[in-house]
């Protein structure tokens, strides 16, 4: 691992994004409309409270998890990735720059987004705001994670919009957002168990109503941390210098 | 200018010490011995041997599907290699003690498209350790004007023609100063007289002694080069200068030399790859 490349490489995929004004504004706009969209619908009732920190740890997964598997599939499609790996750029850089990179975005569209409902959307947040920021930023790297391994899969851009619907929804619908996980028959509880997502909104609704289960939330944090960096072995392994 | 440093081609005996052994190297250059290569469940390389040395500027060509693009990717160690040995400065291909003095453009132009062409330059002398921010502009801004991109530094990639990205992927490979070049196609689509100046360049960058490996599907770039490889079907049929394949071929120029090896169903017509460099001058 070389700092400097990693760094160099996290520079040059971030003015990429910048070249694309649209993207930025779709990272962070799209959140806040989805939010205001239920606190709206749920006005006046208490369920915009529950629903609203899930939905805080469902979009930075989803989100990067769709840019990640799009450039990296890019990038291995166009023929850069074959050419970066002619140059002293090592694996573990490539993949470190690129984490970085969106670990910067996330936390910007953390922050718009957490402001947003807290603030206009008036959702409240009896645990710390900082701690539901990081949850948010390891969320995102998590999403990222898995975007990058998935994109070893896909051939085609096309491919891998699919494998959003294929891999991410089914978390979206067992991660406590649509119905807690204790309320789930065994079989599907004991699924969700196992899927990134739902530790996402665990730590989320935790730092939301309980402001003395710091305990809980930092047990998440790590499992969704190991789960990332399970990942990103992962997605390492798929990178190969060689290919046939 | 067409200056061709002729190198030695002789082995530089013994002494494996200090400068004499780092010119040892040096003149290696590309040394490919047996190489098989399978794509696909197909054998597209069947033993191709082949020697570039310092300070030639190599044509590897053929028509296309021959396995130029295979035997390049080998060359910069990106390629799945069967069986046979390919070393790049005494050093097996893809080491990482090459990959800073290696210079490789696949043939369809690998840059960013979505940026400019100075920010992409850039990227590439960054993971090239050229890290001082005034060096590293300056090199970028050399190398730009290098492939004559000058006016088109500050636009996207995205933007420009095809021979214009093919200039900016060139340029992201001279900018990090490589001792070895391995070009796939780098003149396609350019006009006769970019064609012209680019070969001046891999002619000056040999004089000074890099090792170059240019390929390309026109014959006529025959003529731009010290020496010529014609790879057919994954095997080297012809491998010596211009003027001695007119005179195997009794063909009137490269183009018709060219069709008449292509179209011998034998690829022994041919004299066997020579295993000593540069035996042609």
């Amino acid at each position: 691992m070389k700092p400097a490349l990693t760094l160099a490489t996290t520079r040059r995929i971030l003015q990429q994004v910048r070249a694309d004004p649209r993207t930025i504004a779709l990272l962070v706009v799209v959140p806040c409309v989805l939010l205001g969209l239920m606190a709206w619908i749920f006005s006046g009732t208490p369920v915009f409270d529950r629903v609203g920190p899930a939905l805080l740890g469902v979009f930075p997964f989803v989100v990067m998890f769709i840019v990640t598997s799009i450039t990296t599939l890019r990038e291995r499609a166009s023929g850069t990735m074959e050419r970066l790996f002619t140059t002293p750029l090592g694996k573990g850089d490539l993949l470190a720059g690129y984490a970085l990179a969106f670990a910067l975005l996330a936390t910007v569209q953390a922050l718009v987004a957490t402001a947003f409902a807290v603030y206009v959307c008036g959702l409240s947040v009896a645990g710390s705001l900082g701690l539901l920021i990081l949850v948010a930023v390891v969320d995102a790297v998590l999403g990222a994670a898995f975007g990058l391994f998935v994109s070893a899969f896909a051939r085609t851009e096309f491919q891998a919009v699919q494998f959003m619907p294929a891999l991410v929804l089914p978390q979206f619908l067992l991660c406590g957002l649509l119905v807690p996980r204790d309320q789930l028959d065994t079989p599907l509880r004991l699924l969700s168990d196992v899927l990134p997502l739902s530790y996402a909104v665990d730590a989320m609704s935790s730092i939301a109503t309980d402001a003395s289960g710091a305990g809980d939330v930092w047990r998440d944090v790590a499992i969704m941390a190991a789960f990332a960096v399970g990942a990103i072995v992962l997605g390492a392994a798929t990178l190969r210098r060689r290919t046939p | 200018m067409r200056s061709h440093g002729r190198h030695e081609r002789g082995r530089v005996p013994d002494g494996p010490s200090g400068e004499q052994f780092d010119q040892q190297l040096d003149q290696q250059g590309v040394v490919v011995r047996r190489l098989v290569v399978s794509r696909g469940g197909r054998e597209v390389l069947h033993g191709v041997d082949l020697d570039v040395p310092a300070g030639q500027v190599v044509g590897l060509l053929g028509p296309s599907g021959g396995g130029k693009s295979t035997l390049l990717r080998s060359v910069v160690g990106v390629q799945v290699v069967a069986s046979g040995e390919v070393t790049v400065l005494g050093l097996p291909a893809g080491s990482p003690a090459l990959r800073d003095l290696v210079g490789y453009t696949t043939q369809a132009p690998s840059v960013y498209p979505d940026l400019t062409v100075r920010d992409n330059v850039d990227y590439f002398a960054r993971l090239h350790g050229v890290h001082g921010r005034e060096e590293r502009r300056e090199v970028v801004e050399r190398t730009i004007e290098r492939v004559d991109l000058a006016s088109h530094a500050t636009a996207s990639v995205a933007t420009l023609s095809g021979g214009q990205r093919s200039r900016a992927s060139l340029a992201c490979c001279l900018v990090g100063s490589p001792r070895v070049l391995v070009l796939d196609e780098p003149t396609v689509g350019l006009d006769p007289l970019l064609r012209r100046d680019l070969w001046q360049m891999f002619h000056e960058l040999a004089a000074a002694g890099a090792t170059v490996l240019v390929s390309s599907h026109v014959m006529d770039e025959a003529t731009r080069c010290d020496r010529l490889v014609l790879l057919r079907d994954g095997r080297i049929v012809f491998d010596g200068t211009l003027p001695e394949l007119l005179e195997r071929t009794g063909a009137a120029d490269a183009e018709g030399a060219f069709l008449v090896l292509v179209e011998s169903a034998e690829p022994t017509t041919a004299e066997p790859t020579s295993t000593e460099p540069g035996e042609e001058s």
